[in-house]
């Protein structure tokens, strides 16, 4: 039997991977962007798996708003990527050192 | 509670979506020709939400007559408070940067279009008594304000400061999400008066690992140490009028956003949240003071003297009380006007080939060349030190009384000790200034308008500011006492 533990723990799985591809990937801007879709991804599993369990609609709703937000926060994202792009003619994540201190 | 009461609550809100909208249009269809229409307008729409707003603080408004939408927006006297400074700050910031991009011929009718939403979306945080609201309200506000950081989109430091943003805030929001997520399911319910019913019997595991993810990602959107990291970079980047927009106005909002999360949503398990507040607020002092002395851009000192401030602001929160709301509302309004300051200050400087000028070799001898700036860079300064006859002391005492009748002496001490290593470069701003040689002349090239911001927040702070104090002091407790009415 699948409890709601079982969906906790997988969507804490997937909420540490996607927080770790935000820090330990060195290549590449793109696989951050889709380290950030995995936490989204994470949260609406945890979202809808409570709102099962708890008989209450309220999570669904909520997971909703957060597909339509990770949609406009996905294509924002793309389009500072490709003004980045134009500028400095690559996306390597090492590249992004421009300002330090 | 209808409909029409409802919209009757939002209606500040409203005037800023149709603006918006409208204002979209005229820009799509007008061109680069329209940015000077479209910005007086959008600051006559944020100047007519704020007039729609004062008489919530006026009233003293708060408690169940302020909900709007079944418990999700509450227009109370605490965020009819927050939204006026929000209003007040991003005209200021649209006043400032038709002289700033004009120069480099990049004023599109997009930047105030944008502050626009990124206004309205800090005007959903700051009313937010749920926490889908509260997240439409920031990302609302996350996703104007990550473009405008990038709007320069030739200058390659504008692009990085945008892609940097992008990505921890991103990161930031998707931690609060998860905290959110947590704690709807260990509280069944995302209002936040129902999240405060179910956590007076106590506090579960899972409701304390929302709590933390919650609290960690507002910590990020306020910049507070530990998520702190973006801050000096993004505001080095960013196009200066929009460094000044994000040191304000968002930050406002977000501190208006966490004081309601903590003491309303969280209000029943004040001891769970306070010792975490309490560890960002003297990291932040200390980080903020400590950062700012080896830096020689204007700009990055700025942000690492937000930092400070910011760990300031949180000591008022700190004594979840009335009076430490109050206190921190209070530090914030004088905040708001001395950031407003030093970032106008800093952009009108400009050397005869119209580049910047933001770097402490550039403003060496700043007395002699361009005596009206450096005065007015001396008050601020002054202030932010925390200099008695200037309106920063008060804002710092007011904390620290708050925090003392909290009972949490030792935090007012080390909060006391370590704003005295802040004072050192704030000092050393000012020496450079008046004491050493010039080397890079700067010219006569600000705007009337970045005058006139100049000179009123030099004046709001210096003591003649103080016979406003009163009011002020009037304003804050009633705005405190609207976010403690429903509690």
């Amino acid at each position: 039997m699948i409890g709601i533990e079982h969906y906790i723990i997988v969507s804490a799985i997937l909420f540490v991977l996607g927080v770790l591809g935000i820090f330990l990937n060195r290549k590449n801007v793109i696989t951050i962007l889709m380290a950030i879709e995995l936490i989204l991804l994470a949260v609406n599993i945890n979202l809808v798996a409570f709102s099962a369990f708890l008989g209450d609609l309220t999570g669904q709703i909520f997971a909703m708003f957060v597909l339509t937000v990770a949609a406009g926060e996905a294509a924002i994202g793309l389009a500072i990527l490709v003004i980045f792009f134009r500028d400095r003619g690559t996306i390597a994540v090492d590249d992004v050192n421009r300002m330090k201190g | 509670m209808d409909y029409a009461t409802s919209f009757g609550l939002v209606i500040p809100e409203l005037v800023l979506t149709g603006a918006g909208l409208v204002l979209l249009m005229i820009a799509a269809f007008g061109g680069e020709k329209s940015s000077r229409l479209v910005s007086i307008l959008a600051a006559v729409a944020l100047g007519a939400a704020g007039a729609l707003t004062l008489p919530a603080l006026i009233d003293g408004a708060g408690g169940e007559a302020t909900m709007a939408f079944y418990q999700q927006f509450s227009a109370d006297a605490f965020a009819s408070f927050a939204k006026l400074l929000v209003y007040i700050a991003a005209i200021a910031c649209l006043m400032i940067a038709p002289g700033f991009f004009g120069r480099l011929r990049a004023m599109r009718p997009e930047y105030p279009v944008l502050v626009l939403f990124a206004t309205l979306g800090m005007s959903i945080m700051v009313s937010a008594t749920d926490l889908m609201t509260l997240y439409i309200g920031l990302e609302l506000n996350s996703l104007a304000a990550y473009v405008l950081a990038s709007f320069l989109r030739n200058d390659s430091r504008s692009a990085e400061a945008g892609l940097k943003y992008f990505v921890l805030g991103a990161l930031a929001s998707g931690i609060l999400l998860y905290g959110m997520s947590l704690t709807y399911g260990f509280t069944g319910t995302t209002s936040f008066a129902g999240i405060r019913l179910a956590q007076e019997a106590g506090l579960s595991t899972g409701a304390l690992f929302g709590l933390i993810f919650v609290l960690a990602g507002l910590a990020f959107k306020i910049s507070a140490v530990p998520f702190h990291m973006w801050t000096p970079d993004v505001y080095e980047g960013a196009p200066t009028p929009v460094t000044t927009f994000f040191a304000t106005a968002p930050k406002v909002a977000a501190i208006a956003l966490t004081a309601r999360v903590a003491l309303d949503a969280f209000g029943s398990q004040a001891d769970a949240w306070r010792q975490i507040v309490i560890f960002a607020a003297l990291a932040s002092i200390v980080v903020g003071a400590l950062g700012a002395i080896g830096q020689n851009n204007l700009k990055r000192l700025l942000a690492y003297s937000s930092i400070n401030n910011v760990g300031f602001i949180l000591i008022g929160l700190a004594a979840a009380t009335a009076e430490g709301a109050s206190a921190m509302l209070f530090y914030l309004a004088i905040y708001v006007v001395m950031s407003l300051g030093s970032f106008v200050a800093v952009l009108m400087l400009r050397n005869g080939d119209g580049e910047n000028l933001e770097t402490f070799d550039d403003i060496a001898g700043l007395s002699s060349t361009r005596p009206g700036i450096a005065w007015c860079l001396l008050i601020m300064m002054f202030s932010l030190a925390g200099i008695p006859p200037l309106m920063g002391f008060f804002a710092k005492l007011e904390v620290f009384r708050a925090v003392v009748e909290a009972g949490l002496i030792p935090l007012a001490v080390i909060g006391i000790a370590a704003s005295v290593i802040g004072a050192f470069y704030y000092i050393k701003f000012v020496k450079v200034m008046f004491f050493d040689e010039a080397v890079n002349r700067a010219t006569k090239s600000a705007s009337a308008s970045q005058w006139a911001i100049l000179v009123i927040c030099a004046i709001l702070i210096s003591p003649l500011g103080w016979f406003l104090t009163r009011g002020l002091e009037m304003m804050t407790d009633t705005a405190a006492a609207g976010l403690f009415a429903g509690v």
